[in-house]
């Protein structure tokens, strides 16, 4: 029991809690190749921390994750830097407007159930998916696919303007899409306080048909930026990013990283991505108990300065 | 003791520095503290509230208001299934924290027009809201929410639901005890203390008290709200380089 205040969230925290959740977070992410952002900011809330400081410091979090990650990826040469770039400029964009959109939803006293609910749309939907897509391999005794299924160029992206070459991606497509893409995670990232990753991925495989070796790279790439651009926004306009919370959440996501990584290799990828299904969904269960429990008290008091 | 130690020195200074002072001034007042710094460990605290009259016999009221501040009171409805925010109500500048002591029950030691003109007790402070596009709220959602806004308040200790007690000494003398908890608001407070005799106020004083943050934790919180885009930088910046040492550390 070591008592920290953290002086955003205005919280008295025991720091040991908060090192193992960053631990944990980090261990799920180092097992199963994943940001993490999306179970660290539930478990926060659970923790007590308002959604909103839960969703500022995450996203400041993530940078640390992310910078770690892309390290690996640019050694072998797997980012796709043009890419990267129209993506982080659409993502930039998007945050923007997502944090004004916090800020107007917090001056309407609407954006923690919006956090939650936010949290609850996407991880019933991918916790879901993931449950049924690992479960009906594991019954068809047919090994998970991980390979693409190759760019599928729709008829309508191909009429899109501004058309520019990938040559790393081996892509010659409309910059609109891309684009389009980094602007809808980008106000997620706001909102929710994640990456964007595990929206990100799939539809640089999909929607862009890019190669996958170089698709975690760029994704981890225009994270950082996304990321860093919203914590500098959330920073200074909704006052909400808790530099002792992201501190301890660090420390504990660079221990337990290391230790998930080296976990994932023992376990087979079917399972983790059952584990990892089932994990979500019960994040998910907590977050909807919580919405549809009777409140103790139906009013609530806020200073506004 | 340090307290104890100031209302002799304080007493001793009123009975030898001669009558001059209290006889010009009907009340006079004084608190142990004025400064209530709240460090990491702040549990609460006290605040000796002490002083003389002169020697007609009355009654002393004491009212504490902590800093103005815009609080807004939200009532949650459940809307298909789940519990949404609904109604708003903004109350502008009222106290955040309020206290009243006295020698007597209220409404026997002062009449109601002074307590409303004064705003002594907390039925008589005014607490006007509006609804979010700043027009008065009808009279039932008046009434409904600011009850909402007492009961919310009492919870917290910020507006104490019992009358504090003023202990007198032989018609002089009187003391009060103000209860601040560990989640007092941080500003400017001040001690209001009324002299009343036959139901008329006839002297008053008002104390200023301050309530501040200091130590690690209210730097942080100062450097993040007033200098909000260096805050930023400094926290990215560190997540950079974090995230940076631990690539190199641990190179796989």
């Amino acid at each position: 029991m070591i008592q920290v205040y953290l002086p955003i969230a205005e919280l008295s925290v025991d720091a040991t809690v908060i090192v193992g959740l960053g631990a944990l977070v980090g261990f799920t992410s180092g097992l199963f190749g994943v940001g993490g952002g999306f179970l660290l900011t539930p478990l926060l809330i659970f923790l007590g921390i308002s959604p909103s400081v839960a969703v500022g410091s995450g996203t400041n979090q993530i940078i640390a994750s992310s910078v770690s990650g892309v390290v690996a990826h640019f050694r072998r040469g797997n980012v796709d830097m043009r890419m990267g770039f129209v993506l982080l400029v659409g993502g930039i964009l998007g945050s923007g407007l997502g944090v004004l959109l916090f800020n107007l939803l917090k001056s309407l006293g609407q954006i923690d159930l919006t956090i939650r609910l936010a949290y609850v749309v996407f991880l019933s939907s991918v916790g879901g998916l993931m449950l049924v897509e690992s479960l009906g391999s594991l019954i068809r005794k047919v090994p998970a696919s991980s390979a693409p299924r190759g760019p599928e160029n729709f008829a309508w992206a191909a009429r899109l303007p501004w058309l520019m070459r990938f040559p790393k991606s081996g892509l010659y497509i409309s910059a609109v899409l891309p684009l389009g893409m980094g602007m809808v995670v980008g106000i997620l990232v706001a909102i929710m306080g994640v990456g964007g990753g595990f929206i990100m991925v799939p539809a640089m495989i999909y929607l862009l048909g890019m190669p996958t070796q170089v698709v975690i790279g760029t994704s981890l790439f225009q994270i950082i930026f996304v990321t860093i651009a919203t914590t500098f926004m959330q920073a200074t306009l909704n006052h909400n990013v808790d530099a002792v919370l992201t501190l301890l959440l660090i420390a504990g996501g660079i221990i337990g990283a290391q230790w998930g990584a080296r976990a994932g290799a023992k376990i087979g990828g079917r399972n983790l991505r059952i584990l990892l299904a089932l994990l979500v969904l019960a994040v998910c269960s907590g977050l909807i108990s919580e919405l549809v429990t009777t409140p103790k008290d139906p009013y609530s008091v806020v200073i506004e300065r | 003791m340090a307290r104890i130690g100031a209302l002799i020195v304080w007493i001793a200074l009123l009975f030898l520095g001669g009558d001059g002072a209290t006889a010009a001034r009907p009340v006079v007042a004084d608190l142990s503290n004025h400064l209530v710094a709240i460090t990491t460990g702040f549990s609460g605290t006290h605040v000796l509230v002490f002083g003389a009259t002169d020697d007609r016999k009355g009654d002393i009221v004491m009212v504490v208001r902590g800093p103005r501040e815009t609080h807004v009171v939200r009532e949650k409805v459940r809307l298909a299934g789940i519990w949404v925010n609904r109604e708003a109500a903004i109350f502008p500048a009222i106290p955040a924290f309020y206290a009243v002591a006295a020698t007597g029950p209220l409404n026997t030691v002062v009449p109601s027009e002074i307590r409303k003109r004064h705003g002594i007790g907390i039925e008589s402070l005014p607490l006007a809201a509006t609804d979010s596009a700043h027009k008065s709220l009808r009279e039932d959602d008046a009434r409904k929410f600011r009850a909402a806004l007492i009961d919310l308040k009492q919870q917290a200790g910020l507006y104490p639901e019992a009358l504090g007690v003023v202990t007198t000494l032989e018609n002089r003398l009187f003391r009060a005890e103000l209860d601040l908890p560990a989640t007092v608001p941080v500003g400017s407070y001040t001690v209001e203390v009324y002299f009343v005799q036959d139901g008329a106020v006839v002297g008053a004083e008002i104390t200023p008290l301050f309530v501040s943050k200091t130590g690690f934790s209210a730097d942080v919180y100062d450097f993040a709200m007033y200098n909000a885009a260096k805050y930023a930088l400094a926290t990215i910046l560190f997540a950079v380089f974090a995230g940076w040492a631990v690539a190199l550390v641990f190179r796989r």
